[in-house]
């Protein structure tokens, strides 16, 4: 790292910074406050805003304070941890279809998290967030030794190809935990579902650690890789050990998305949409895309999380299935404009 | 690998005036894995609650059997048997074109998408009609996965489908799938209607009958000449369009017809047996590793590779955890996969040769 040398990318960003920042940030107020206050029961603003400042025990208190504060807040904090672990993946991955859920990893902390309930009796997935980090490093590692096989090494599609057909077994395995052990099977689904209801702070603050942990180790890799995004070539010319960047990079993937499926299940194609969003927006200097996909991360999470509310009200459609639709034009977008490495 | 010349028989009858090329090899291994799978089909007939010797399997699938073995090997197991035996050839013949088709020997019906249609389908008519019956739906899983294929092949359309867009396109589709069936797993309201969708998504022979083999036998019988005749296209699309244009390849139509006929037998087992994961992974590598990468000797291979596998793989499942049934397809991935993972470490085999 050739230090106080600027590490501006060409190709850089056509917003400023601050602007970028601040539009994200008006967003994200805006899907918080969406949170607090639509569902099966719309609460007007004002009121749900009184209520939570001073709980009076009336119905739209008790709703506000126990099912939307504490699922807008995981929704927000999986969304930013997602959407750093996936702009991280495809920083060092060069390859623009990397992200939690593609490349297996998301599956890995499931099975790695509904293992430990079925073998352990652990009782929620919040609280064998060991587990589920331990089942994301699995996953991941396999799926970069299986890519990497063979001749001509690690090339975009085939890591993708990889990660799915390691996905497959994850999820095939996962089945058959659940299809035997009934028990498991209903303490877990919701969770798997990928949804946000009937979670509470506490499970947040489970998680809470290996989150913080995983996103300040990601914002101190910012310089780093933007230099790796540029291909391992530069980032040695530039004197890099590429091997540690890697090493501390897969390090802080782990920590997120292992934290973030403990909390609230496999969701899949955040992490790869709000990546794209962000370069777009500011760039390829990762020390800007970096905050920015956490900032749209919770956005797009919150966004889907109400809209899965209110598609088919009473019933509820789970944040998951919301936020895969929501991501997958992009992945779209991104295979047809061509699989090259970023 | 060498190709001996000893190897190719050449055949040139009299009448009809045709002239073949025998892969004498290939031959001899669809047959011997035939007889593996057709053995493992006598032993399962045996295995349950009731147990029977092989020898008097055999007996009474002569006709000469007592009229209760009768009962439990003709009526009660034999169906099951023939279509966990025909989904598995169709899933392994399937394996063998798409892996051809996009050039990735990690291509399967489970990450072309077309199994993820069909699991989604069958988890929309639970959900949103639960009074369905049973038989329904296969025409849903059917349906759906020729609709995932649809919607796969017009997406990664570009001036052209390319293998790589087409792979990447179906790997996009089933992660939504995948989604979408763990979301709906999640969101019923009772555990029932959640271990039925587990199991519908999962794959198994449970309770499969004489419609089911009719269903399956029919689609074998209309798909798998098509595909043998798309043989030797397949063959030439494996080293690149270009090469295969410079043959005289009409590359995007065969492409279409193969990813059809492909996933014709992929939907049609799928309908009758459920998404049994990794057969259609495996049993082309196991049949590759026997017969190399001819597709005229691979597809038989790999179909007789995959009825043998779901044979053998359904008789553990019914008799593992007995009386609980576990879904055939829980047991594929659990004993396939890590066997997959350790081939392609032993050989470095990810790229189709």
């Amino acid at each position: 790292m050739s230090r106080g040398a600027p590490t501006r990318v060409a190709g850089g960003g056509r917003l400023s910074l601050p602007v970028v920042l601040g539009l994200g940030g008006a967003a994200l107020v805006g899907a918080l406050l969406a949170s607090i206050a639509i569902g099966a029961t719309v609460i007007p603003l004002d009121r749900a805003l009184a209520v939570l400042a001073a709980p009076d025990g009336s119905r739209e208190a008790i709703i506000v304070a126990d099912a939307r504060l504490p699922r807008t807040l995981i929704g927000a904090t999986v969304g930013a941890a997602l959407g750093v672990a996936g702009a991280v993946m495809q920083a060092v991955s060069r390859n623009p279809l990397a992200e939690p859920g593609i490349l297996g990893v998301s599956w890995g902390a499931a099975l790695g998290a509904v293992g430990a309930q079925v073998a352990l009796g652990i009782g929620s997935p919040a609280a064998a967030v060991g587990f589920a980090l331990l089942g994301a490093a699995g996953a991941g590692a396999t799926v970069v030794l299986i890519g990497s096989l063979g001749r001509g090494g690690l090339s975009p599609a085939r890591l993708v190809v990889a990660g799915a057909a390691v996905s497959t077994l994850l999820w095939s395995v996962l089945q058959g935990l659940l299809v035997i052990d009934h028990a498991s099977l209903e303490a877990s689904r919701r969770w798997l579902a990928g949804s946000l209801s009937g979670r509470d702070e506490a499970s947040l603050l489970q998680v809470a650690p290996y989150l913080g942990a995983g996103l300040v180790l990601a914002l101190l890799l910012a310089r780093p890789l933007t230099a790796l995004s540029l291909g391992d070539d530069v980032a040695r010319g530039l004197g890099q050990r590429t091997g540690t960047v890697k090493v501390a990079a897969a390090l802080a993937v782990v920590l997120l998305a292992g934290a973030a499926v403990a909390v609230a299940g496999p969701i899949v194609l955040v992490g790869l949409a709000v990546p794209h969003v962000a370069r777009a927006l500011v760039g390829r200097d990762y020390s800007r895309v970096l905050p920015v996909s956490g900032l749209l991360g919770a956005v797009l999470v919150l966004a889907a999380d109400v809209a899965g509310r209110r598609v088919m009200p009473p019933e509820e459609v789970p944040v998951g299935v919301m936020a895969a639709l929501l991501g997958a034009p992009v992945f779209l977008h991104a295979v047809r404009r061509g699989v090259r490495p970023l | 690998m060498i190709r001996r010349l000893d190897r190719w028989r050449p055949l040139r009858p009299a009448w009809p005036p045709v002239a073949l090329r025998l892969d004498l090899r290939a031959l001899a291994v669809a047959l011997g894995l035939g007889l593996v799978a057709l053995a493992a089909l006598v032993v399962s007939l045996g295995l349950g609650e009731y147990a029977i010797a092989p020898q008097d399997v055999l007996r009474t699938l002569l006709g000469e059997g007592s009229a209760r073995e009768e009962f439990v090997v003709t009526g009660l197991r034999l169906p099951r048997a023939l279509v966990a035996l025909a989904a598995g050839a169709a899933l392994g013949a399937a394996g063998a074109i798409f892996q051809g088709l996009v050039r990735n020997a990690l291509a399967s019906p489970e990450i072309l998408g077309v199994t993820a249609g069909a699991n989604v389908a069958a988890v929309l008519v639970i959900v949103v009609f639960p009074a369905t019956p049973i038989a329904l739906l296969g025409v849903a899983s059917f349906g759906g996965a020729l609709a995932a294929t649809a919607l796969v092949y017009l997406l990664a359309w570009r001036r052209g489908a390319s293998p790589e867009r087409l792979v990447l396109v179906g790997i996009g589709i089933t992660a939504v799938g995948y989604a979408i069936v763990t979301g709906a797993i999640g969101a019923v309201d009772e555990l029932v209607y959640a271990s039925q969708l587990i199991i519908a998504t999962t794959g198994s022979v449970y309770g499969a009958g004489w419609p089911e083999l009719w269903t399956i036998g029919i689609a074998l019988a209309v798909l798998l000449p098509p595909a043998m005749a798309g043989a030797r296209h397949l063959d030439a699309l494996r080293l690149g369009d270009d090469v295969a244009r410079g043959l005289g390849v009409p590359v995007e139509g065969e492409r279409l017809k193969l990813l059809l006929v492909g996933t014709g037998l992929a939907a049609a087992a799928v309908a009758v047996a459920g998404p049994v994961s990794f057969v259609g992974l495996l049993a082309p590598h196991i049949a590759r590793r026997l017969v190399g990468g001819g597709h005229a000797g691979l597809i038989p291979a790999a179909a007789m590779a995959g009825a043998a596998i779901v044979i053998v793989a359904d008789a553990l499942a019914r008799t593992l955890f007995a009386p609980v049934d576990i879904p055939v397809g829980v047991l594929t991935a659990v004993v396939g996969a890590p066997y997959l993972i350790a081939l392609l470490f032993r050989s470095g085999a990810m790229a189709v040769r």
